[in-house]
């Protein structure tokens, strides 16, 4: 697999404000590169810089084989783009819109399959002003595929989309892999990125903090798995919070009212868990487990604690 | 070329979508023509040279319509687009900023001439006005003004932060300028030291020249107005070429 995006000690800043901070990463090829982060921690100056919209003060990037400063043009008729902000004139019809995007470009795709696919047909003819958040979002989606791009960027994929068009976008990012693109997107949502991107680079403050597969990421920051039930009546907390901890599993146990977690790890936990409570005869239910995400491994790198 | 002729049609379609810019451009001289011509006819007045009222106030109306258009249009249009993130939009793209920049003049040139044709037809149609002028002549003298006032709206817009900064200074110096240039009252029923005024006022030497150029005047007759506008257009453009930013 080829690199196709390489970004090497990538700096930004705005006036006092240190927005990407000496940042290094690659992308290859046909990969589903996310980037997730807090607000502010430099995503969006990252993805523009890449894109040739922004002016870096250091580092130095290549993108298709080409420099974002000097050859920006090339790079953008190869590129397809969504941004986390912009806009259209209010009174611009959809079609218009796409008809008008398709003009800029040496070679675009029919556009009303793409109003097809992203679910905007019955608005063909509505002004942008008038569409929803979510239509605004889907016709930014269409403009960033109509040029049929080798590689393409999504600030912010699904913000302000129902779950269904989510998913829907999921399947269409996941459609355009499948062809070979590659995509780069950032996103808010853990299970957005633990699902869709193949790769996952987590920053905050301007730096990349951890960048690996899902998978990976959350074996290897230890996350914990957690049992969760309820017991009912005689809640003996102190004795039953024991019981439990000296198991070799747990490394922690909470309880709310009837409420219990229990924190550790390995494949044995809720095995050892439920036997312990049923050799204590303690009576439980709604026992569930949940598995560490991406999410444990965000809140874990950026959350508070680590920060302060 | 294809973006350029598709960003002209698409310019053109919003900016007639705009009911008050449309109004302004196409609607607001024509009608003045006739409120005017109304009250005073187009009976000749030794006043202006033995010209009717309707006579001098077409060519001198199309000034109002190049200073409508220049300094309200422009710069609210194009600081607008670029504060609410359209021109970011179209950043991400291939296209070159001096298609954008063409397309967005060859949109109010048009627009303007728009404007003028109707003036003119009013005036045709409604009062017989006389026309002792060279055609190619006024088209080239509407031609000069129109872009030198293009050039100051795009200088506004540029230099101003906001769209509302752009708004404001726009017509902060387009309402005086409309009253003390000739374009809507004539100079020649105003008091001497609105007459040095105006000599101060750009606009003045839009309206000037056209005037003239309509009378059948030489251009040697206007190398002033011919130099004034040409130096406003240059020192325009350079200007607004230099703070061109897309956001
Ligand atoms: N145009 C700008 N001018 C000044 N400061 C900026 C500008 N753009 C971004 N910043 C600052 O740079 C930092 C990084 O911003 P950036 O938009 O890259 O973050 P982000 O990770 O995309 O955040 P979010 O998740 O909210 O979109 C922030 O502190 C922000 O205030
Ligand atoms: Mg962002």
């Amino acid at each position: 697999m080829d690199t196709i995006v390489q970004v090497e000690g990538l700096c930004k800043t705005y006036g006092a404000t240190v927005a990407v901070d000496e940042i290094s990463f690659e992308v290859q090829e046909g990969e589903i590169f996310g980037m997730v982060g807090p607000n502010g921690a430099g995503k969006t100056t990252t993805i523009e810089c890449i894109e040739g919209l922004r002016r870096p003060e250091g580092g130095s990037l290549r993108v298709l084989g080409l420099d974002p400063q000097a050859d920006g043009y090339d790079l953008r008729a190869r590129i397809g783009v969504q941004l986390q902000e912009s806009s259209l004139p209010d009174r611009l019809k959809v079609w218009e819109a796409l008809d008008l995007f398709a003009s800029f470009y040496r070679r675009s795709v029919d556009w009303r399959s793409l109003l097809d696919q992203l679910g905007l047909a019955d608005k063909c003819s509505a002004p942008f002003g008038k569409l929803s958040g979510g239509q605004k979002q889907r016709l930014f989606i269409a403009l960033a595929l109509l040029n049929d791009p080798e590689l393409i960027f999504f600030d912010e994929l699904t913000t302000g989309l129902d779950p269904q068009a989510r998913r829907a976008m999921w399947d269409m990012v996941r459609d355009t892999r499948a062809r070979g693109k590659t995509v780069f997107l950032t996103t808010h949502f853990m299970e957005e990125a633990e699902r869709l991107c193949d790769r996952v680079a987590i920053m905050d403050h301007g730096h990349i903090v951890a960048l690996d597969t899902p998978e990976q990421l959350i074996r290897s920051l230890g996350a914990e798995s957690r049992v969760v039930f309820s017991i009912e009546g005689d809640f003996a907390s102190e004795s039953l919070s024991e019981s439990l901890q000296v198991l070799a599993t747990v490394s922690r146990v909470e309880h709310a009212g009837e409420r219990v977690i229990v924190y550790g790890k390995g494949d044995t936990l809720v095995g050892e868990v439920v036997n312990a409570l049923t050799s204590r005869g303690t009576r439980f239910r709604d026992l569930r487990t949940e598995q560490p995400t991406l999410e444990d491994v965000f809140l874990t790198l950026t959350g508070r604690e680590m920060r302060d | 070329m294809r973006a350029l002729w598709k960003l002209t049609l698409i310019g053109a379609k919003l900016y007639l979508r705009e009911p008050v810019a449309a109004f302004f451009t196409i609607v607001y001289a024509p009608m003045m023509l006739i409120l005017f011509g109304s009250i005073y006819g187009n009976t000749p007045s030794p006043l202006f040279g033995g010209r009717g009222t309707i006579d001098i106030s077409v060519p001198a109306y199309i000034g109002l319509i190049i200073v409508t258009v220049g300094l309200m249009s422009v710069p609210i249009a194009v600081a607008t687009r670029r504060e609410a993130g359209v021109l970011r939009r179209y950043h991400a793209t291939p296209l070159r900023p001096v298609i954008y920049l063409t397309a967005d003049v060859l949109v109010y040139f048009g627009m303007t001439l728009l404007g003028v044709v109707f003036l003119i037809l009013t005036g045709r149609i409604g009062y017989n006005v006389h026309f002792d002028g060279n055609w190619v002549s006024v088209l080239v003298g509407f031609s000069l003004g129109t872009l030198s006032f293009f050039a100051f709206g795009f200088l506004i817009a540029g230099l101003a932060p906001t769209a509302r900064i752009a708004q404001t200074v726009g017509m902060v110096i387009a309402f005086p300028m409309m009253f003390l240039s000739g374009a809507t009252i004539p100079l020649e029923v105003l008091p001497a030291t609105v007459r040095e005024l105006a000599r101060l006022i750009p606009l003045t030497y839009v309206v000037t020249l056209l005037r003239g150029l309509w009378a059948g005047e030489a251009w040697s007759e206007h190398l002033t107005e011919v130099v004034v506008l040409v130096g406003l257009l240059v020192v325009g453009t350079a200007i607004s070429a230099k703070t061109f930013r897309w956001e």
